[in-house]
């Protein structure tokens, strides 16, 4: 009946989630003791303690279910732990040189992402529906509040309302499936679901269940049919703040969805398999038609992280041991290149403002030589070229659905990915063969770094990444099976 | 059929009449609503009489004996004249209101024992239950506010539905300090843990049962509850919602007749109610203030009566004396300096009970 | 057999259900806002009913008392125009069907399957221990065993009140604020001077 906390060091797997709260509240109370100059200071200081709590989940981890079984801490959560913590500490960093066009030169911008990186670890490592819940709605609350955090712009504000009001929809199903699922297997932690699955037929009401709670994570992923939010939300968001919105969470709510299937719905395969496949097949169809009349590049973003995340779900599909590996790799690099494409968009900016349009890209390879190649690379990757990371992340999902003999699904998939490299060939064609029109300020040191960090890991995935990157997620995606 | 007369016996029973085994629910609640109407009429009185003798005047005197009749003269006044509904009206709400108003404050007593198991019903959740029915107080003055269609009363409205929801909260804490000390939510409970442990035990003096009383080793939570409750109940110098200088009468504009009636019915039960949880809080209920002879000689229900007299005593000087604070003062007061404190003190109160282990337990003194 | 839990439990849900439907169906919003008064603290009586007189007080307490309180002021406030709102909603009364439609079939087929199984019902986590009120038996699980949904939810709060702050605190430049603290620890020679004046001459 009590607690399984007997000491301080009981608590070790939680010490990344504790160190992530503990800092987010003495940066709070810092900030608002402070003056408000001091907003850059604290984004810095949140990006140290996320490179120290990353420091912690990868050198010290310590493993085991606590809190009497609503959390647990293996080595898939610490995969995916590290890559929601880097995509949240690069996110901060992209915010840092523009934080006063965006308004988001406050504290309060850097504590809601740390709360929201909270949100997310709690999501990763959600090992009950309830802390599953509350981790989610810890992740979506911030987000919710950073998307309209340019208050002053109509257009944040419109994304913000209708990021909260579809957000809250999906945890309202999210919720009803949950309860469905307590009220049909008397229990709320996953590993003990499936056990009353495997001890009783499943019945109609568990798969209701399972079918709302996975409708509620889909909103999350912003899979197909549930994605009707993303391109207004990623278009009206501030910039920095789309690029956070399109990397960690994506992450972490699709953590969350390969923890659910696999560990508490594993006897019944085929019925969610079914409901993945359809929404990979939906995602990646979609994405790659709607994008084509995109004239936005943020909303030409929003859809590409659509189409992504429909790839992604191909190696889920297939649930298998080396399907989630594919999962675990697709994600990594899918947030690599997010962050690099997300610096790019932020370097282009002119006198008068952020460049948001994809015809304004015009000859961007004669003004910005460097940041045009960048791009064009970011591009290649995102098509799936080979050598570049993309292509080892398809490469990974597909291979994963040909070994469990899903050969639409890998045939539905390539053809997308054919479809879709039009419009990001038509990107890389216009800075590179059209006359330019605009003058560029000058890209932040920041951005550059930034840039040519991912740059670097997206050419050079084969030969250096690639090896280590698989290895690990191939012990992750053991912890689960 | 059983459990049906097991009920009617509860409710209507009559031992004398060999009609059941118990007085039953009914009569017991008519008897405490007429001793507190009357009771009400006197409070009213008092509260007019202190006011006056502050400032030197004579107040109510032509009614009975030192106008001890006037209560009852202006009941009739009140209940000849004729209704007003405002021709804008919600009407439904219009007169909902009031009633919400007295009926909520009048419900709240069923669990307050006024003396040694005398409750009418003496839950365990008293406090809790309590609690919850002065939050839903707020709803008679929202409802009148906007039901009027007139902007004195809205604004009034307005006012008052802010103040009591941010006092509330204050009043929650300090609530949940005694809490803590007596390790019950029930009413009677908190009255025993005061006289069976506290400061007189501590010092060898256990006859001295006022020392025992919370008011002393939770001072300033008395104080902050003392306040509180005057804002709670929209009492000078709180009245913001009713300032006639501002408001002309607040939310009770449009009323006239039974209605407003009702509303100060309502108001002042509610002020007593307040009154009477200071005494069970912090007073230490119906025990008497030192555990000898001549006092306990005195039924513990007097002493209740007494106490929250004395406590309405208070609230009348307060009135008397306190000139209205503006509503920002108001909100800076609830929010910025009762809150945090209060806050605090359930943190020191909390650790002080962990470390040293005092504290009732729930009657399991350890 | 009417018993008179049953009644009231008949009782509170009848009116329940009844409400719930005025809250949709009432055209001024004031008044859906007080209907749902009513479902609230009907529920808090099934809450009692059902022997849960701790979550119905809380019930009561937090959204009745604060949660609707707010609401029913911005209802008041904001003035909305419901048949401005309503003019699309013949557009879209056929999808809604639909889909209500099947939320209710999906609902019947599975209530239709509920069944509780012994199993379930006894390897409940925790052991419902009836010699102790409830209040206590949540005291005791929800600051040991729920640690950490406990922290969580609080997390959660902080996230809500942060986002509220951030969302609309807007510190106008060009007004005077009472500062209490400078005022009251302000000393009278700071704020007084005092000139002896000769008569006939003046300053």
């Amino acid at each position: 009946m009590n607690s399984d906390i007997t000491s301080f060091a009981s608590l070790a797997p939680a010490f990344p989630e504790m160190l992530v709260a503990a800092g987010a509240i003495v940066l709070l109370l810092f900030g608002i003791f402070t003056k408000k100059e001091r907003a850059n200071g604290v984004a810095m200081a949140a990006v140290v303690l996320l490179v120290a709590t990353a420091g912690i989940v990868i050198f010290h981890p310590a493993q085991g279910v606590i809190f009497n079984g609503g959390f647990i801490a293996d080595e898939f959560a610490r995969f995916m732990k590290v890559l929601v913590i880097g995509g949240a500490a690069f996110a901060l960093i992209l915010s840092l040189p523009s934080s006063r066009q965006h308004q988001l030169d406050k504290f309060e911008y850097s504590v809601l992402v740390l709360l929201a990186t909270l949100g997310m670890m709690m999501m990763v490592s959600a090992n009950d529906l309830m802390s599953l819940y509350l981790g989610l709605e810890l992740q979506s609350l911030a987000a919710y509040v950073l998307a309209a955090m340019k208050r002053d712009s109509a257009r944040a504000t419109e994304a913000g309302l209708k990021y909260f009001v579809l957000g809250a929809l999906s945890s309202g199903m999210l919720l009803y499936g949950a309860s469905l699922i307590y009220g049909f297997t008397g229990h709320t932690q996953l590993d003990l679901i499936v056990d009353q699955i495997v001890m009783g037929e499943r019945s109609i009401g568990l798969i209701f269940g399972m079918v709302f709670l996975l409708a509620g994570i889909a909103f999350k992923i912003s899979a197909v049919p549930f994605h009707m939010w993303t391109p207004d939300v990623y278009e009206g968001a501030p910039t920095p703040v789309t690029a956070f919105l399109a990397s960690a969470p994506k992450v972490a709510a699709m953590a969350l969805l390969v923890r659910v299937v696999t560990v508490s719905f594993a006897p019944i395969t085929s019925d969610w398999q079914q409901i993945v496949i359809f929404l990979s097949i939906a995602s990646m169809v979609l994405a790659a038609f709607a994008a084509i009349g995109q004239k936005s590049l943020k909303r030409l973003v929003a859809y590409s992280s659509i189409g992504h995340v429909g790839f992604a779900l191909v190696g889920l599909s297939s649930g298998t041991a080396v399907g989630v590996e594919g999962v675990a790799i697709y994600m990594a690099i899918y947030v690599t290149m997010t962050i690099g494409l997300f610096a790019c968009i932020l370097a282009l900016r002119t006198q008068n403002g952020a460049v948001e349009d994809i015809a304004e890209l015009a000859g961007l390879a004669q003004r910005r030589p460097f940041v045009a190649a960048m791009i064009a690379v970011l591009m290649f990757s995102l098509i799936g070229l080979p050598p570049l990371a993309g292509f080892f992340a398809k490469w990974h999902v597909f291979l994963a659905a040909i070994e469990a003999r899903l050969f639409v699904l890998a045939v539905i998939g390539v053809l997308a990915s054919a479809i879709s490299a039009f419009y990001y060939l038509r990107i890389v064609k216009t800075m590179y063969f059209d006359e330019p029109v605009l003058e560029y300020a000058a890209v932040p040191r920041e951005l550059t770094a930034v840039m040519g960090v991912t740059g670097f890991l997206v050419i050079t995935y084969f030969v250096t990444v690639g090896g280590p990157l698989a290895a690990a997620a191939r012990v992750a995606s053991g912890s689960l099976f | 059929m059983d459990l049906l007369g097991q009920s009617l016996d509860y409710l209507f029973g009559i031992p004398l009449v060999g009609w059941g085994t118990q007085v039953g629910f009914v009569y017991k609640g008519l008897l405490l609503l007429v001793a507190l109407l009357i009771f009400t009429a006197y409070i009213l009185l008092a509260d007019r009489k202190i006011w006056a003798a502050v400032q030197v005047r004579r107040g109510p005197n032509v009614v009975g004996p030192f106008g001890l009749l006037q209560s009852f003269a202006d009941l009739l006044k009140f209940v000849f004249k004729e209704p007003v509904l405002p021709a804008g009206s919600d009407k439904v709400v219009f007169l909902l209101a009031p009633l919400v108003m007295a009926t909520l404050s009048l419900a709240a007593w069923v669990v307050i024992p006024i003396g040694p198991g005398l409750a009418l019903a003496d839950i365990n959740l008293g406090i809790l239950y309590i609690f919850a029915i002065s939050s839903l107080g707020v709803y008679g003055v929202i409802m009148g506010g906007w039901a009027s269609n007139s902007k004195y009363p809205f604004l009034g409205s307005l006012r008052s539905a802010a103040q009591m929801v941010s006092y509330e909260v204050s009043i929650g804490l300090v609530i949940i300090t005694v809490l803590l000390c007596v390790g019950s939510l029930n009413l009677s409970h908190i009255v025993i843990a005061q006289y069976e442990m506290g400061l007189a035990h501590m010092i060898g003096l256990p006859q001295l049962t006022f020392l025992n009383w919370f008011w002393l080793p939770l001072f300033p939570m008395f104080v902050i509850f003392f306040i509180s409750a005057l804002a709670e109940t929209n009492r000078p110098p709180f009245d913001l919602p009713e300032a006639e200088s501002e408001l002309v009468a607040g939310f009770m504009v449009e009323y006239s007749s039974t209605p407003y009636l009702l509303f100060m019915l309502g108001e002042y039960i509610a002020i007593i109610l307040m009154c009477a949880l200071t005494t069970i809080l912090f007073l230490g209920g119906w025990t008497a203030p030192i555990d000898l002879p001549p006092f306990t000689w005195i039924p513990g229900v007097v002493w209740f009566v007494i106490k929250t007299c004395l406590v309405f005593f208070m609230f009348a000087m307060v009135k008397a004396f306190v000139p209205r604070y503006r509503y920002d003062q108001l909100m800076r007061i609830g929010w910025k300096v009762f809150l945090p404190i209060s806050l605090i003190m359930v943190v020191i109160v909390a650790f002080v009970l962990q470390l040293t282990g005092w504290g009732w337990h729930g009657g399991r003194i350890v | 057999m009417m018993t008179l839990p049953l009644f009231f439990f008949y009782l509170f849900s009848i009116i329940a259900v009844a409400s719930a439907l005025m809250v949709i169906v009432a055209r001024n919003p004031v008044h859906s806002v007080l209907y749902l008064i009513v479902v609230f603290v009907n529920s808090a009586g099934l809450f009692m009913l059902a022997g849960a007189e701790f979550l119905a007080l809380i019930l009561i307490v937090v959204y009745v008392g604060a949660v609707a309180v707010l609401f029913l002021f911005v209802v008041m406030m904001l003035e909305v125009d419901f048949g401005q709102m309503r003019r699309g909603i013949l557009q879209y009364m056929p999808i809604g069907v639909v889909i209500g439609a099947i939320l209710l079939l999906e609902l019947l087929l599975v209530a239709g399957s509920f069944v509780i199984t012994p199993e379930v019902m006894s390897s409940s986590v925790i052991p419902i221990d009836n010699t102790m009120e409830n209040t206590r038996a949540i005291g005791l699980v929800l600051y040991t065993r729920y640690v950490y949904l406990f922290q969580a939810a609080g997390a959660v709060l902080l996230v809500a009140m942060i986002g509220a702050i951030v969302l609309t605190l807007r510190h106008k430049p060009n007004i005077k604020r009472q500062d209490v603290v400078r005022q009251t620890s302000r000393k009278r020679h700071e704020a007084v001077e005092i000139k002896s004046v000769k008569s006939g001459e003046g300053l």
